[in-house]
């Protein structure tokens, strides 16, 4: 059996779990710039992507301060390696086209809101504050995201088969998000968030209500890739992302401008 | 005489700052803006706290900067800078100065309604969204119908 988990350390871990998952879907959302398919669409990739990235230093920056001294938001975000990272799989994997994009990004919204109303009740006041900023901006990332599911699902026979087939790939990375380890019961215990299992229900309604608008049907299986969010087995993926994201601080260390 | 003798009153910094412009939307002050939240002495330390439009606005270290740079202009030497992100900046901080000069530059103020009011170039009623997403993360894209100009809306939150 474990050792039972320090308050301090669990508490690293969630903030990590929280900023990792912003910060890697932030970078994804990013590889879009100058690419979408209309000018209005690359704006709002790109913006939707800096909010994620504003997100990930507060995440990262009270992370760094936890941590300890000598830590900052930029030596966690460049230079740990896959297995220290903390997000769910579903932000890592590859944006594929614009309709999985978007797919992902109305998966992780959908959660994302409802985790961060319930944070902003946290114990934690810095937790709490930082929830507070953030679901603002969520809010529209989510109205968003839902439209375009909406829009493309409901839309021609190609974009409605496009959409299926990215809820078909999607799907099973949507259950990571609510599993629940040793750390969630530290953080349930302290009041700092919620049980993520807890988060299922209002998820299932918002979502189904949502996919049922845009025509999709949700694949059965409740099966779920996991180990992200543990840190037990990223996906291949993640590597890649990171030497990209990663290359100018570890070929010139401490590089500035 | 650049040096100050003795501490500048609390109103007067806010002058100071008033004239200062946002980085992205120079008509308008970072005052008008709503951004600085709090100006104090702590003995002979000036702090500044100021809030974050947007978590990822990249505005926000240039913004320090220029603050920074007004103010030792003014002779201020001992001079500190606070992020604080609660409560959350909200669009009616934004002044009543701050959004007629918005309206005046081309950028339809923000409303509760979610959308703007009029068009800031014919003040036609009939408007459209683009996108909610603009040339900045605080600004939505819109278009006039009738004089058919795109628009920027300076987004409620």
């Amino acid at each position: 059996m474990n050792a039972p988990l320090a308050k301090e350390e669990a508490f690293l871990q969630f903030l990590l779990r929280m900023g990792d998952n912003t910060l890697i879907l932030g970078h994804r959302v990013s590889e879009w710039c100058g690419h979408a398919p209309v000018l209005e669409e690359d704006i709002a990739l790109a913006n939707t992507a800096l909010d994620m990235i504003g997100q990930t230093q507060m995440w990262l920056g009270l992370a760094a301060e936890v941590h300890g001294p000598g830590k900052s938001a930029d030596d966690l975000a460049f230079l740990r390696d896959a297995w220290d990272f903390r997000n769910v799989l579903l932000v890592e994997v590859p944006n594929g086209d614009f309709g999985r994009t978007l797919m992902r990004q109305f998966l992780f919204d959908a959660w994302h809101s409802i985790q961060l109303g319930r944070l902003m009740k946290s114990s934690d006041e810095r937790v709490a504050a930082i929830a507070e900023k953030a679901s603002k901006e969520v809010a529209y990332h989510l109205e968003r995201s839902a439209d375009t599911v909406v829009g493309l699902g409901d839309g021609t026979e190609e974009s409605h088969r496009r959409m299926q087939e990215a809820l078909d790939y999607l799907w099973p990375y949507a259950g990571e998000m609510f599993q629940s380890d040793d750390v969630d019961a530290e953080m349930v215990k302290a009041g700092i968030a919620p049980d993520p299992a807890s988060l299922r229900e209002e998820y299932d309604v918002l979502v189904s209500r949502i996919l049922n608008e845009a025509t999709l049907t949700i694949p059965e299986s409740r099966f779920a890739h996991k180990g992200g969010r543990t840190g037990a087995m990223h996906t291949e993926h993640l590597g890649h992302l990171l030497t990209q994201m990663q290359w100018l601080q570890r070929a010139y260390p401490g590089a500035k401008w | 005489m650049s040096q100050v003798t003795t501490q500048p009153s609390i109103t007067q910094i806010w002058d100071w700052l008033d004239a200062v412009p946002d980085p992205e939307i120079p008509v308008i002050s970072l005052v008008d803006l709503g951004i600085i939240r709090d100006v104090a002495w702590d003995g002979g330390t000036l702090v500044v706290s100021v809030t974050p439009t947007y978590s990822g606005c990249p505005a926000t270290a240039v913004i320090a900067l220029d603050i920074e740079t007004a103010l030792r202009g003014h002779g201020i030497t001992d001079l500190k800078l606070k992020t604080q992100i609660s409560p959350a900046w909200t669009t009616d901080w934004l002044s009543e100065k701050g959004r007629a000069k918005l309206e005046d530059y081309g950028i339809a103020p923000p409303q509760a309604a979610g959308g703007p009011e009029k068009c800031p170039n014919c003040g036609s009623k009939h408007v459209t969204k683009v996108s909610q997403f603009g040339s900045t993360p605080c600004k939505a894209h819109w278009r006039c119908q009738d004089c058919l100009e795109p628009f920027d809306y300076f987004k409620c939150i």
